[in-house]
Order: structure tokens, then C-alpha cells, then sequence
């Protein structure tokens, strides 16, 4: 009788998280499934950065200043930071209720509601809530089963409650919501100033080598076209960055986020004012930027205890542990970066919040109830046979 | 009533989960960790109301602690600005120090008060900062005379 060595690998809970989110490094980063639009990001600004490294900045360290290249080596080494700590942190993500949870949820409910008559239409499960002398709506989430708290949006994209959301970001492959938000200020700011850097440097560039070379012309052909390159990129980057910027800025000035300003939250058409803003510019930025980092409740990287059976979700949406990047092709133009959240149905639609689905190209979650590990190195590594 | 448990292992190996209390969340003063202290009424015969209201002060005292926005946030931020935010690969945030405060009172609270009544306090941070969950426990001896005997409580936790 031979004795076989077990091995088992424990399962951390991001294995089991519900939600469309993709985990990399054993759960230490996570993003959105549609990564696409985040590598294009990525190629635009190593891509124009490497070109202006490599033609112009020599030039300019020797005929103008060495702090030239110095400098935009920081800003890029500050953008390319922001950025993938953007894209890879969560965004604020709230975890589903557990079954005693919403059961207790659903209780407090149909006590409030009181007797429905049959076929009479269950009235819509919002929680009025006073927040500094104005009446919010708290609206009940079909998918997560629970009362977002004040701010909280459901994406449809990733498929998550995210606490203060702000907007789903292509660009960035992710969620901007609370504990991600500055990062994503920062990004955008320290990338406009880049960029607007490279394009300064990039036309003086040109106007020296004309004053200068009129003598020696020793000019490597491949430079223009890398500075042409280059200026086009900026040019068509700056619009649309330091624009963001500007609009961010103006939204924390006033403590909004962007799901609050499209959807007119606060725009003083029924007379309901941000009762989350200081009415103090310098409060307000100071809130949103220099406010304690929140740490993340997901808790991605605990072991699953072995026990205990994982809760059972009524939807369909609990097998999205797979890593496999299926990019699937999104509904939304890439020219326009802000994706709006699903709106909860009036009627009550227990379990599923199908209905409002807004990317219906990707999978609703048909998926094999046991999860393969991706990380699976061990030849003899049992998985838990529960699902 | 007193129930005949004296400490957190004695109630995990001998007792059967009756119930979940769950303490919602206080948003009157905004976005703030806060949790309200309205006396639930199935701890009715468990536990002193003031007991009860002193540890969900407590709580909130240390959220509020924790997410106080005051000179030394300002700091934090800026030098970890400065430094790329890779300064927290080397030290704590001071959330995350309060958030181990937070524990450490839970686990005294459960030792000293709650588990001699048969109750059981779960950290916010476990069910995303969104209730306080208490969970009630009975005697596996006696029979099921529970308070909340109407809901549905799923086993094997």
C-alpha cells in the first residue's frame, strides 16, 4: 500500500469573489476583464515617452540642460506609478451580504412594506436616510443584496458595488471609486503636465535644430519623424487630459463624483444640496485627496477556511476566479471614457439584476461551478471538491 | 437571563448558533464609519443596554479616529505622495493601526462580556464595514426556546 503525498494549495478568497473582476499575483492585483483599452494606454505613453528619450533628449542635454531629461524621467516614473496603482488596487469594492445578512435584510423589508396584495406591485426598496439636513435615498441592490451606502454605485462592467464611485475607467482597465480616486487625480494631472513637458520640449527641439544645424547638417533622418510623431500624440492627448483634469478638479472643488454630476444628483433642480461638500474649496480638495487612505474590506488574500462550505449565491455570477483575459469587444465607443452604472429596477426583481445590464456582450456567468486554480504549480494538488 | 458560558472557547464547542443580529450602519453625519446605537430587541434579554451602547460608542469613537482628517493625514498623504506611495510597503497607515485597535477591543469585548451571555461580536471589517454582526448562541442542551425562533438561520458556520 503506498502512501501518496497530498499536497494541497490553500484557496484564497479571491478565487471564490464573485464579480467580472480579473486577479493577478495570487489576488495583490485586480482589475476589470476588459483590459484592452488599459494596454493601449500603456503603449501611448512608454511609446511616446521611449521616442522622446531616445531622439530628443540627448540633444537637449548637451545644448540646452541635463535637468531637462532628469525631470521628465521623475514625471514619467510619477505617471506610469499612478497608473498602475490605479489599474491594479480596488477601487472600494463592497463584498455581497452573506445569506444571514440579506436574509436578515429582506425581513426588515417586508416588515416595513407591511401586507402587498397579490399581483400588486411590491413598492421599491429605498431607505430614506437624513445626511446633514438633507433627505438621500439609499436604493436597494438586487445583485449584492444589500442598502448601498450613500455614494455607493453598482458597475455593471466589473459587476461590483463600489463604495463612492466615480466612473468606470477603460483607459485605466479598472474602477475609480474611493480608494482609488486620488491615485486617478494624480495620474491625470501628473500626465498632463507630461505631456504638455514633451510637447514644449518637442517644438523647442525643432526650432533649435533649425537655428542650429544650418551649418552641419548631420541631422539622423529618423528624428523628424519621431518628433512629428510625437507632437501628434501630445496634441491629441493634451485635449483630452488636461480637459479631464480640469473637470476632476472642478468636481472635487465641490465634492461631487462624476456618477453624481451626470446623473444631476445635486443640481439644485429639487432644491437638494451635496450634503457630503464643505462649501469650502480648500476643505473639500483636502477631503478628497488628503483624506486617510481607506484600506480594502475584500480581503483578497485570506485563505478560505476549509470548513466551512462557501456561501451559496443565487446568482449565476460566482465563478469569475478564471484569469484567462477573453477580451471581449465593448459596446461603448472608446472615444467617450466614462461608462455610466446600472440603475436599479423600480419593480422588484429578487436575485438578478439582469435587466439592467448595460455590457450584454460579455458572459452572464455560465461558468463551471469549480474553479481551476490558475496558479496550480504542484503536480499533486487537490483542489476542494466544493465548489 | 445569564446563560451558563464563561468563555469564547466553551461557546464555540458547546453552543448552537441561534441567531444574527445585524447593527446597521448610522449615516446621519455622512459618509463616516458609524454605527447605530439603537438597542436591537432581540438582545433584549441578553444583555444590558448600556453594555451594548458602550462598545458601539467605543467603535465609533475609534472609526471616527481612524478617519479623522487633521495634520497628521495631511502628512501621511504628502509623504507618501512624495515618495510614490511606496512608503507603505514600509509602514502602516493609520487606519490600518486603528483597524488592529479595533480588533484587539473585539476580542476583549467577546472575552469579558459578550461571550459570558452567549453572544458573539464579528468584526465590521469582515462583513465590509457594513454591520455589526452579533451572533447569538444557545445552550445545545436546552431545547429550542430561541428568542428569534421566525428567522431563518443557516447552519454550519
Amino acid at each position: 500500500m503506498s502512501a501518496v503525498m497530498i499536497i494541497r494549495k490553500p484557496t484564497r478568497k479571491w478565487e471564490k469573489l464573485p464579480g467580472k473582476n480579473t486577479f493577478c499575483c495570487d489576488g495583490r492585483v485586480m482589475m476589470a476583464r476588459q483590459k484592452g483599452v488599459f494596454y493601449l494606454t500603456l503603449f501611448l505613453i512608454v511609446g511616446t515617452c521611449s521616442l522622446f528619450f531616445a531622439f530628443e533628449c540627448p540633444y537637449l542635454a548637451v545644448h540646452l540642460s541635463p535637468a531637462i531629461p532628469v525631470f521628465a524621467v521623475l514625471l514619467f516614473i510619477f505617471v506610469m506609478a499612478m497608473l498602475l496603482r490605479t489599474s491594479f488596487s480596488d477601487p472600494g469594492v463592497l463584498p455581497r451580504a452573506l445569506p444571514e445578512e440579506a436574509n436578515f435584510i429582506e425581513m426588515e423589508i417586508e416588515a416595513a412594506n407591511g401586507n402587498v396584495l397579490a399581483g400588486q406591485r411590491p413598492p421599491p426598496r429605498i431607505k430614506n436616510v437624513q445626511i446633514n439636513n438633507q433627505i438621500v435615498k439609499l436604493k436597494y441592490c438586487y445583485t449584492c443584496k444589500i442598502f448601498r451606502p450613500p455614494r455607493a454605485s453598482h458597475c455593471s462592467i466589473c459587476d461590483n458595488c463600489v463604495d463612492r464611485f466615480d466612473h468606470h475607467c477603460p483607459w485605466v482597465g479598472n474602477c475609480v471609486g474611493k480608494r482609488n480616486y486620488r491615485y486617478f487625480y494624480l495620474f491625470t494631472l501628473s500626465l498632463s503636465l507630461l505631456t504638455i513637458y514633451i510637447f514644449a520640449f518637442n517644438i523647442v527641439h525643432v526650432v533649435l535644430r533649425e537655428y542650429r544645424s544650418k551649418k552641419m547638417f548631420h541631422v539622423v533622418s529618423l528624428t523628424p519623424h519621431c518628433t512629428v510623431l510625437e507632437v501628434l500624440v501630445c496634441f491629441f492627448t493634451i485635449w483630452s487630459v488636461v480637459g479631464l483634469t480640469g473637470f476632476h478638479t472642478y468636481l472635487i472643488s465641490l465634492n461631487q463624483t462624476t456618477n453624481e454630476d451626470i446623473k444631476g444628483s445635486w443640481s439644485g433642480k429639487n432644491r437638494v444640496q451635496n450634503p457630503y461638500s464643505h462649501k469650502n474649496i480648500i476643505k473639500n480638495c483636502c477631503e478628497v485627496l488628503c483624506s486617510p487612505t481607506f484600506p480594502s474590506v475584500l480581503d483578497r488574500r485570506g485563505v478560505m477556511l476549509e470548513d466551512s462550505s462557501s456561501p451559496t449565491h443565487s446568482d449565476a455570477s460566482a465563478a469569475s476566479t478564471h484569469k484567462s483575459s477573453n477580451p471581449v469587444s465593448q459596446t461603448t465607443k472608446s472615444s467617450a471614457p466614462l461608462i455610466p452604472n446600472e440603475h436599479t429596477p423600480d419593480e422588484a426583481k429578487p436575485g438578478i439584476g439582469a435587466g439592467t445590464q448595460k455590457s450584454t456582450s460579455s458572459p452572464k456567468g455560465e461558468k463551471p461551478p469549480s474553479p481551476t486554480s490558475p496558479n496550480a504549480v504542484a503536480p499533486a494538488v487537490i483542489k476542494e471538491s466544493t465548489h | 437571563m445569564s446563560s451558563p458560558f464563561h468563555n469564547l472557547q466553551e461557546l464555540r464547542h458547546s453552543a448552537s448558533l441561534a441567531n444574527k443580529v445585524f447593527i446597521q450602519r448610522d449615516y446621519t453625519d455622512g459618509t463616516v464609519c458609524k454605527f447605530q446605537t439603537k438597542f436591537p430587541s432581540e438582545l433584549d434579554s441578553r444583555i444590558e443596554r448600556t453594555l451594548f451602547e458602550d462598545t458601539v460608542k467605543t467603535l465609533n469613537n475609534y472609526y471616527a479616529e481612524a478617519e479623522k482628517i487633521g495634520g497628521q493625514s495631511y502628512l501621511e498623504g504628502c509623504l507618501a505622495c512624495l515618495t510614490v506611495y511606496l512608503i507603505f510597503l514600509c509602514i502602516e497607515t493609520r487606519y490600518e493601526k486603528v483597524l488592529k485597535k479595533i480588533s484587539r477591543y473585539i476580542q476583549e469585548q467577546n472575552e469579558k462580556v459578550y461571550a459570558p451571555r452567549g453572544l458573539l461580536i464579528t468584526d465590521p471589517i469582515e462583513r465590509g464595514m457594513r454591520v455589526i454582526e452579533i451572533s447569538v448562541y444557545e445552550d445545545r442542551g436546552s431545547s429550542g426556546s430561541s428568542s428569534g425562533s421566525s428567522t431563518t438561520s443557516s447552519s454550519g458556520r
